[in-house]
């Protein structure tokens, strides 16, 4: 194994990490398909990041965290402005960014000097190509989500049980609400390279949902939560690398909901 | 110990739940709040506690202007109110109650968990404490809601109809410790749905159908003239009363 792959592999384990403890409270928070929402609206913010001038992967990752954050600003709007439920308003936040998103990215790849751009990696993920500055800074922004929720743990535990009573007890509960969300809008950018838009939601929900099954107490949850999306993740990783490059995010998809089932048959009630 | 509610209306989609109420609610007591089905009475709790906005009104409590409690309010939900199957034992939800005095990013410790296990030893629930709370039944969850507000240790305690569809033992026990919590000095207010037990709960009552009929002393307070107000032409059973 080259220094390359033991650097992507160290990023992933700990993006796995992270990702399954913000998974774990998203989960319990009902955030699941806000999430998945989240994650394909960022997609035409990547391509207009770039159509803008700027090639930087941090530019690109800006440019995925602001669409991101306006594609669930969207739902939350249709939602109180409108008589729609939040599944329609889900349903078609997602379709919309993710299709312009699109539209845009084959335009880059036709039309322009895209076809060496690279974006495509941003639809299914490819942790291989992850230059070692990027890793270093995928592993600083993961280690300050961690420990971020670590210090509001029981803050965030109270919030997903019974928000009402959070606020009774005078715990800034709007804002806790609104940073929980912003640490999945980054987690969800974070994990765009190596798992892609498509299925970041799979490292997040999937291991946070098998660990569920195992468990009654929200401590033993995340920790299962966290070895489940590092398996995932180092899985990826390894198996994209040495089957002939496959994109990270499939084999991601597989290996978690591979531990989902496995979980799902051996804790059948 | 005075809470005083002054003017307080509170409008759902445009149609108002509550008008105007205003009551000044005394601590040593144990004052019932109670009225029909959709009179505002759970509204009146959560405009109180800051969790519905208040269209109009203010909250005192010992002649301090409470927009957003800080824990000097102990609250029990209902029971819907929340999932069971979410992933927390009993202790865990009873602990939840000392947080309003730990700071973020303090777990809760030795203290906290012994202090935690006497609030469920007094509600009868010591040898469960280790359950998964949606493995209890009724009765039981709403004792672990008790619990966690005795965890908080307030010097107020809202509680919003924790005697409904509960078992004799929990409505004992539940009982027990408000009488207990009044003879502290402790302001209880606890929304109620049964008339024909009002007499044996409560000092006081507040009759409450949007607006505010009467408050006072039981005896004086559940006339038949004013059930008639409060409960209209569905109230069938007055002659029992009487």
């Amino acid at each position: 194994m080259d220094i390359n792959t033991l650097s992507v592999l160290m990023g992933l384990t700990v993006l796995g990490a992270a990702s399954g403890v913000l998974g774990a409270f998203a989960l319990l928070r009902r955030k699941a398909l806000l999430s998945d929402t989240l994650a394909h609206a960022t997609l035409p913010g990547v391509c207009l990041a770039y159509l803008m001038g700027g090639k930087q992967m941090g530019w690109l990752l800006m440019g995925a965290f602001v669409s991101g954050l306006v594609g669930i600003g969207a739902v939350s709007v249709i939602t109180r402005r409108s008589r729609l439920k939040e599944d329609a308003a889900l349903a078609i936040t997602l379709s919309v960014f993710f299709g312009f998103g699109m539209v845009l990215l084959t335009g880059i790849q036709r039309w322009g000097d895209g076809h060496q751009s690279g974006l495509d990696r941003f639809l299914f993920g490819q942790a291989a190509a992850l230059l070692p500055h990027e890793v270093l800074h995928l592993t600083l922004a993961c280690l300050l989500i961690l420990m971020v929720v670590s210090i509001l743990f029981k803050e965030f535990a109270l919030l997903c049980f019974d928000r009402a009573y959070a606020q009774v007890l005078g715990l800034p509960v709007a804002v806790l609400d609104a940073l929980l969300m912003g640490l999945i809008a980054l987690i969800v950018v974070l994990g765009l390279q190596s798992a892609g838009a498509l299925l970041m939601v799979a490292l997040m929900i999937t291991p946070a949902a098998a660990a569920r099954l195992w468990t009654h107490r929200l401590s033993a949850m995340v920790g299962l939560s966290v070895l489940f999306g590092m398996l995932t993740a180092i899985g990826g990783v390894l198996v994209s690398a040495f089957y002939g490059r496959l994109p990270t995010g499939p084999v991601m998809v597989l290996l978690a909901s591979g531990l989902f089932f496995a979980s799902l048959v051996l804790r059948r009630q | 110990m005075r809470l005083e509610i002054r003017d307080l209306t509170v409008v759902y989609n445009g149609k108002p739940a509550i008008h105007n109420i205003t009551l000044t609610v005394h601590g040593g007591v144990l004052t019932g709040v109670v009225g029909p089905n959709g009179a505002g009475k759970s509204t009146l709790l959560k405009a109180i506690l800051g969790l519905v906005p208040r269209a109009a009104g203010e909250v005192w409590l010992n002649g301090v202007r409470l927009d957003k409690p800080r824990g000097e309010i102990a609250y029990v939900p209902q029971r819907g109110s929340v999932e069971w199957d979410f992933p927390v034992n009993v202790l865990d939800v009873v602990l939840m109650g000392t947080y309003a005095r730990l700071p973020i990013g303090r777990r809760p410790g030795r203290a906290e968990r012994d202090w935690a296990l006497e609030c469920l030893r007094q509600v009868g629930l010591e040898s469960l404490w280790h359950r998964q709370i949606g493995e209890l039944s009724g009765g039981q969850q709403q004792r672990v809601f008790l619990a966690r507000a005795l965890a908080q240790n307030a010097p107020v305690y809202l509680l919003d109809e924790p005697l409904a569809g509960v078992d004799a033992v929990t409505e004992q026990v539940i009982i027990e410790q408000l009488h207990h919590l009044r003879d502290q000095g402790r302001l209880v207010l606890m929304v109620h749905h049964d008339l024909q037990t009002v007499r044996d709960c409560f000092d006081e009552v507040v009759l409450l159908n949007e607006h505010l009929i009467a408050a006072g002393r039981v005896d004086a307070v559940m006339t038949r003239e004013n059930l008639q107000r409060t409960y209209g032409g569905k109230l069938m059973f007055l002659q029992d009363m009487d």
